[in-house]
């Protein structure tokens, strides 16, 4: 076993600085196993979220050297070797210690995604092609690591905008609803309204970080820009709009009654 | 002591995977107050970790499928422990869950005519699990989340409940919980509470759980004075990662197998043909040739024997491991690349696909895979009534891994996922029931909140004292290696004795450091819950002196008929909290009704 050095940022909300700890490695470890012995050994309370270990729930973003990564997902032999490695926490959100940011924004904004409306269910069950799911299939793969919001230049300095944008992870779900083959809300109006659609000036930065390699700029938020264009500016398709039986309806409306 | 934060709530469900979730949208519906608590955020329990499906007898691909054929599978695979009404509700209902997820908003694969697609899993006659490529608990989960933050439910994020209060009858009043951000404390009252709070796997070394599987629920209802029942069937599932250590125990989906993987030892040869039980003989495949024939066409041949339950299948690799025909990490092979394209591969396994990729660096379509046993679930759980959950405590309910019953001695794959959703419900519905017919909202005793408070304060306020990682790690050691998946006697037994030994270091642990997001200090609230479940099973693992499913005893390596008509039943006596003393008793098995017998009897003849 050979020494690693990291220097992890430790602090709150009302400040902080970098640790240096230099603990022991092992063949095939990644970053997390090496927090998790800093723990064990001379930090019992270095704060880090995290859940499956297996790049499948998205618990522990952090950023390493620099950028934010997954730390069950990130070897350290695909690190330079012999370099330190800083590991701080995800720069878009507040700090609530260490590691450990506050992503309250993000559940927030999935309250305010008006609900999943499907038509009643027909004898024998919904019939939809595989084709036709795929589309959305590949946005319900989002593991909700929130990277791709920390990584968005509209947010990750500008406090200011998340008020008023809803960021690359809350494009997907609406371009899943949009794309999704049953649902009834028509949310466009919404999107570019209030969700701040247009403040992204698809840099792809999102796309970069994604570890389920959704492709979010292409996929989701540029067909979804063309949507919302065409429902705006497309006397057709708002003609289309008017007598389909697609109806606006904002998110408290389209909240789940009880039955 | 300062204010502390209250809530009152006609139900509060503890735990946000996926049979909590669907007993808070179920109490929700009914236009109840509902409170959802979970230790970590919303969308991160372990229910995301299920890969390959759940199981639901909806006839897609094989339109011979029904309830009573799932019923049965079940049943076989529970090696007939399994509460017979639960997995007759379970088989009977989980199609209609299936289908109401998809009104929800999920996304399942298609047949080629549209409907839901349907996969093979072991222990499973027909092709039998909805599934979203190896995706299916994050599908399952993200769906019941936005199902329930559309219908506003209340969630309080991570927020570790230590206790449940009781009244002077014995009946739940509510629960202690602190907030792992700020490490403040809150109370809350509820006519009704339901734990959905899954496993206790975190107590072994080689582990698919997450750090949250500490047996919470099952520790917080025996403290409540709730009875466990056979705390010692642990599934242990046949493929894990082997290599890097990093990684050891991270589940490989079964799904794999499904999909035409197969088992082979270090001689290239396809082992699981030597190891086929009388009991699965008939339906098992005898040749390669015929095993292959089934993939595509199931009455061109019979089942492959890579295909038989998870116990049947990880004690075979236990046992080519030991007889020296292991991989070089002390695995066996999982090869599909040479049985199925590229493409094919990447396209129905793709987390698979990626894990192995950047975790251990193997490219699954060109190599085969190392794997071996790892923890994965416990079938027992606390004693719960089929119909509607309750529990022995009044206004206590349990739903998901955390209930016992449903699956017997094993479960089959698949089963987990169709469980939550089924049961979920059904503690939902009857918490609910209960909340319309309690005139009062319960008032908490505010002497035992004062004594939970301080308890759970304890290991912050000494100078010094026990490491709790050091704690957690030893208990990991010992149930590897004492309670794992063979037992005997003897280790059990001095397993039990070094637990007594591991409690009387718990209740002298110390943290430095603050309140606020301390997981030194969080891991010391959770060491009390494991290793009162880490004791139960053990307990268990020593009077079950019989080989069934999820408990294998080397000396005592047949099933026991006798022991085959109970169940092993716990409950606390003297005592409080972990040190306490725990009872068990076997007591007969619920009888099954002659029409559900004759499905059994059917097939005998």
């Amino acid at each position: 076993m050979s020494d690693v050095v990291m220097h992890v940022w430790r602090g709150d909300a009302d400040g902080g600085q970098f640790e240096e700890y230099s603990v022991p490695k092992q063949d095939g470890e990644v970053v997390l196993d090496v927090i998790h012995r800093i723990q064990a050994t001379e930090a019992p309370d270095l704060a880090c979220r995290w859940n499956c270990k297996a790049g499948k729930c998205g618990s522990c973003s952090a950023e390493i050297n620099g950028k934010p990564r997954l730390m069950c997902m990130t070897r350290i032999d695909t690190l330079p070797e012999g370099e330190t490695i800083t590991v701080t926490p995800m720069r878009a959100f507040p700090i609530i210690r260490d590691l450990v940011t506050d992503v309250s924004f993000n559940y927030e904004q999935a309250r305010k995604v008006p609900a999943f409306n499907p038509p009643p269910r027909p004898e024998g069950g919904y019939r939809m092609s595989q084709a036709d799911v795929e589309r959305s299939q590949e946005f319900r793969q989002c593991i909700e690591c929130f990277m791709c919001q920390d990584v968005c230049h509209v947010i990750r300095d500008h406090e200011e905008n998340k008020s008023r944008y809803a960021g690359p992870r809350f494009f997907i779900r609406y371009a899943e609803l949009e794309m999704h083959p049953l649902d009834t809300n028509d949310r466009r109006d919404l999107v570019r309204e209030e969700m701040g659609l247009g403040m992204c000036n698809i840099t792809k930065c999102c796309t970069e970080v994604c570890p389920e390699h959704i492709k979010i700029t292409d996929n989701a938020i540029i067909p979804l820009k063309e949507r919302v264009v065409d429902a705006d500016y497309d006397p057709i398709a708002w003609l289309g709009r008017k007598i389909r039986r697609r109806t606006k309806r904002t998110a408290a409306e389209a909240k789940v009654q009880p039955d | 002591m300062s204010e502390i934060e209250h809530h009152d709530y006609d139900v509060i469900v503890i735990g946000a995977g996926g049979a909590g979730l669907r007993a808070a949208i179920e109490a929700k519906g009914r236009g109840l107050k509902v409170a959802l608590v979970c230790k970590s955020l919303l969308g991160k329990a372990h229910t995301v970790m299920a890969e390959g499906g759940v199981a639901a007898a909806m006839g897609n691909v094989y339109a011979e499928d029904n309830w009573k054929v799932h019923f049965r599978d079940t049943m076989r695979g529970g090696k007939m422990l399994n509460h017979w009404r639960m997995a007759q509700l379970h088989a009977q209902e989980s199609p209609d869950r299936v289908q109401e997820l998809e009104a929800w908003g999920a996304l399942f694969d298609r047949t080629k005519d549209g409907r839901i697609l349907q996969r093979d899993f072991g222990g499973h006659r027909y092709a039998r699990l909805a599934h979203v490529g190896d995706r299916t608990g994050l599908e399952l989960i993200r769906t019941l989340q936005q199902r329930a933050v559309s219908m506003d439910i209340d969630v309080f994020m991570e927020c570790k409940v230590v206790r449940l209060t009781t009244d002077d009858n014995g009946a739940v009043t509510g629960a202690v919980a602190y907030w792992r951000p700020t490490g403040e404390f809150v109370t809350f009252g509820a006519k009704s509470v339901v734990l959905a709070t899954g496993g206790v796997g975190k107590s072994w070394k080689f582990t698919s759980n997450s750090w949250e599987g500490t047996g919470d629920g099952h520790a917080i209802a025996m403290w409540a004075g709730a009875s466990l029942i056979d705390m010692e069937c642990v599934q242990f599932h046949p493929t894990g990662m082997v290599w890097p250590l990093s990684v050891r125990g991270i589940l490989v989906t079964e799904g794999v197998r499904g999909d035409g993987g197969v088992l082979r030892n270090s001689d290239g040869k396809r082992f699981m043909f030597d190891y086929v039980a009388d009991m699965f003989r008939a339906e098992t495949a005898e040749s390669e040739d015929e095993a292959d024939r089934w993939y595509d066409d199931h009455t061109a041949g019979r089942r492959p024997p890579e295909l038989l339950p998870r116990d049947e299948v990880a004690r075979s690799i236990n046992t080519e491991v030991k007889a020296g025909r292991g991989s070089p990490h002390g695995g066996v092979f999982l090869d599909i690349a040479s049985r199925r394209t590229a493409e094919d591969i990447r396209k129905r396994l793709p987390s698979m696909y990626h894990q192995f990729m950047e975790l251990a660096g193997v490219d699954i379509t060109r190599e085969a895979m190392e794997v071996g046993p790892t923890c994965h679930y416990i079938m027992g759980g606390v004693q719960v009534d089929p119909d509607t959950a309750a529990t022995s405590v009044p206004g206590l309910y349990a739903a998901g891994e955390v209930a016992g019953g449903m699956h017997g001695s094993n479960r089959l794959g698949g089963n987990s996922l169709s469980d939550l959703i089924v049961f979920g419900r059904r503690a939902g519905i009857a918490a609910a029931d209960r909340v319309e017919e309690l005139a009062r909202q319960p008032k908490l005793n505010q002497a035992q909140v004062a004594e939970y408070i301080d308890e759970a304060l304890a290991p912050l306020t000494r100078e010094s004292g026990e490491n709790p990682y050091d704690l957690q790690h030893e208990l990991q050691e010992l149930m590897q290696a004492n309670v794992g998946i063979i037992r005997n006697e003897t280790e059990v037994v001095e397993a039990l004795e070094k637990l007594d030994e591991l409690k009387e270091r718990a209740s002298n642990v110390a943290v430095g450091g603050g309140r606020a997001y301390n997981p030194g200090w969080n891991l010391a609230t959770d060491l009390p819950s494991m290793l009162t479940v880490s004791t139960c099973t053990a307990q268990g693992a020593r009077d079950r002196r019989e080989s069934r499913g999820g408990q294998t005893r080397e000396d005592f390596p047949k099933a026991d008929p006798e022991l085959g008509k109970v169940n092993f039943v716990q409950r606390q006596t003297a005592g409080k909290g972990f040190t306490s003393e725990i009872e068990i008793t076997p007591e007969p098995l619920p009888v099954m009704p002659d029409e559900l017998m004759a499905i059994f009897e059917e097939e005998n003849k």
